[in-house]
């Protein structure tokens, strides 16, 4: 089945401050149904912040956030509450709970949504921890997996409840090679066979070439591009050719 | 900005009465609108109830035990070591027993309250509820104030129950009061409405140490340097509001149930 065409979310002019200093200035993005889009730009330069403006988890001094043509920006914790059914998010390190087991976490959502039949419950867990390859992981806590473990299962705990769109916050950052590339795939399987719609926030370029339909370059608060990979690596804008080939321009 | 907001303290003070009541407010209105977990609050129950009892009834037992000699010394210069119990009843009923638990627990629960949730919330534990569509007042708030006000009324009997028992131990076999005179002379002068004064400040007090435990754990920011903050700011504060607000309660109480005479 095709996934309907359109922009999933839509955001304009969004501007958002912390302790005086503007993070976000005016950025304005479609995310388009059913594809990947990464979102690159320098550490510390307000992509993760974007990314939580999405699912409502921060509120904007000013613009609009509309996912599937319903204005969010303004919705208080309870009006948000069917919007963050559709959309998960992979939070960077993962924020399993740490007081449950890798089970009690995956299966949360499931349980949170008013399933009661343990059977389906085990049998869905099962799979979602298969999906990120951590079957048989279930007795653990978090404090005994390693960072790249809590990041997968916390990837199951997301998939799990099945949304249309998955938020990831650096989901391949402080990873070795082979689970980043393990990562990598999940998110193209999901997008190709689930249609879902991913958006990615990364500074990782052989991430952004393995899994991006769309990448976007956030620079200064604002999207300084736009466009598929192509263009991207086609792109003869000099901050666009310094992120691509990684170059700071400082004198040794 | 104008007076009185032009004070620091005035402000700081005024954002965080806010902060509290709307918390409160949301809490409540969750409650009311049945958005209950009654496994976490039997969890809650079982962690800030069944776990302080130890600290309650240990502070319970010395408290009544050095109270009655206290009270004994200086009523035996007067020739009314019979009215000991009495004075130490009502006291522990009206003041000593909800005073002291409420404290001891502030010190226990308030404290692990606020230290978990501020390391939920700087770990982004509390964003990947709301991520997942749950709402955190909901999840970790309600249980804990439900579980609060259904244990603390329970605390606040147990500890007075061990106080009156080191009493009456301490008076009669220590300090060789008459026991028959000790026991007559304290249920005169005990009522129901004592027992219902120290409730209803149990009552109060566990909303008090709930909300701000929990209030500090959600505010908590800067990491574990943070949650160090927010874990004391929590003892300090729930501690001080209990002294405060139980003056404010003594007042208001002793108009609804006046302390009483003996019934002759």
């Amino acid at each position: 089945m095709n996934p309907p065409d359109g922009n999933l979310i839509e955001v304009r002019g969004l501007r958002q401050t912390f302790g005086g200093q503007e993070i976000l200035r005016g950025v304005d993005l479609d995310i388009p149904r059913g594809k990947t889009l990464v979102l690159l730009g320098q550490s510390g330069g307000g992509k993760s912040v974007f990314l939580r403006h999405l699912i409502g988890l921060l509120k904007p001094i000013a613009g609009s956030i509309r996912v599937e043509g319903e204005e969010i920006a303004g919705l208080d914790e309870r009006e948000l509450e069917p919007v963050r059914r559709k959309i998960g998010m992979l939070f960077q390190d993962g924020a399993l709970f740490d007081s449950m087991t890798v089970f009690e976490n995956v299966s949360f959502p499931l349980r949170e949504r008013g399933l009661r039949d343990e059977k389906v419950i085990r049998r869905k867990v099962a799979e979602a921890l298969e999906l990120v390859a951590l079957s048989g992981q279930e007795a653990k806590m978090p404090s005994n997996l390693s960072g790249g473990m809590r990041k997968r299962a916390a990837l199951a705990r997301v998939i799990i409840s099945e949304p249309s769109c998955i938020l990831y916050d650096e989901p391949t950052a402080g990873l070795d090679p082979i689970v980043s590339d393990t990562i990598n795939r999940l998110i193209r399987r999901l997008q190709s066979h689930l249609h879902v719609t991913s958006i990615v926030v990364t500074h990782d370029m052989i991430s952004t070439n393995h899994i991006a339909d769309r990448v976007a370059l956030l620079r200064s608060g604002k999207i300084h591009f736009e466009g598929t990979l192509a263009e991207l690596h086609g792109s003869q804008d000099p901050l666009v050719r310094d992120f691509i080939e990684g170059r700071s321009h400082e004198i040794d | 900005m104008k007076f009185p907001y032009s004070f620091p303290l005035t402000r700081a003070f005024s954002l965080y009465m806010g902060q509290a009541s709307l918390l409160a407010w949301e809490t409540f209105t969750s409650i009311l609108a049945g958005r209950i977990r009654w496994r976490l609050i039997l969890r809650q129950i079982v962690e800030i109830g069944f776990g302080s009892q130890a600290v309650v009834i240990v502070t319970g037992i010395f408290t009544g035990a050095v109270f009655t000699a206290q009270i004994f010394f200086q009523f035996n210069t007067l020739n009314m070591s019979t009215a000991v119990g009495p004075v130490v009843s009502v006291a522990l009923f009206r003041e000593l027993g909800p005073v002291l638990t409420g404290l001891m627990v502030a010190g226990r629960v308030g404290a692990a309250m606020s230290a978990e949730i501020g390391t939920m919330k700087v770990t982004e534990q509390i964003d990947a509820l709301r991520a997942l569509a749950v709402n955190p007042i909901d999840y970790l708030v309600v249980p804990r104030a439900v579980a609060m006000m259904i244990s603390m009324p329970l605390l606040v009997g147990e500890c007075i129950f061990f106080a009156l028992s080191a009493s009456y131990f301490v008076a009669t076999r220590i300090l060789n009061v008459n026991s028959v005179f000790f026991l007559h002379h304290m249920e005169s002068y005990t009522h129901s409405k004592d027992m219902v004064m120290a409730l209803t400040k149990g009552f109060v007090f566990a909303i008090i140490v709930a909300i701000v435990g929990c209030l500090q754990g959600l505010t908590t920011r800067n990491g574990a340097v943070g949650v160090g903050r927010s874990t004391t700011d929590a003892v300090v504060i729930s501690s001080l509001t209990i002294l405060m607000v139980n003056f404010f309660l003594t007042m208001a109480l002793n108009i609804v149930f006046p302390a009483g005479q003996a019934r002759y």
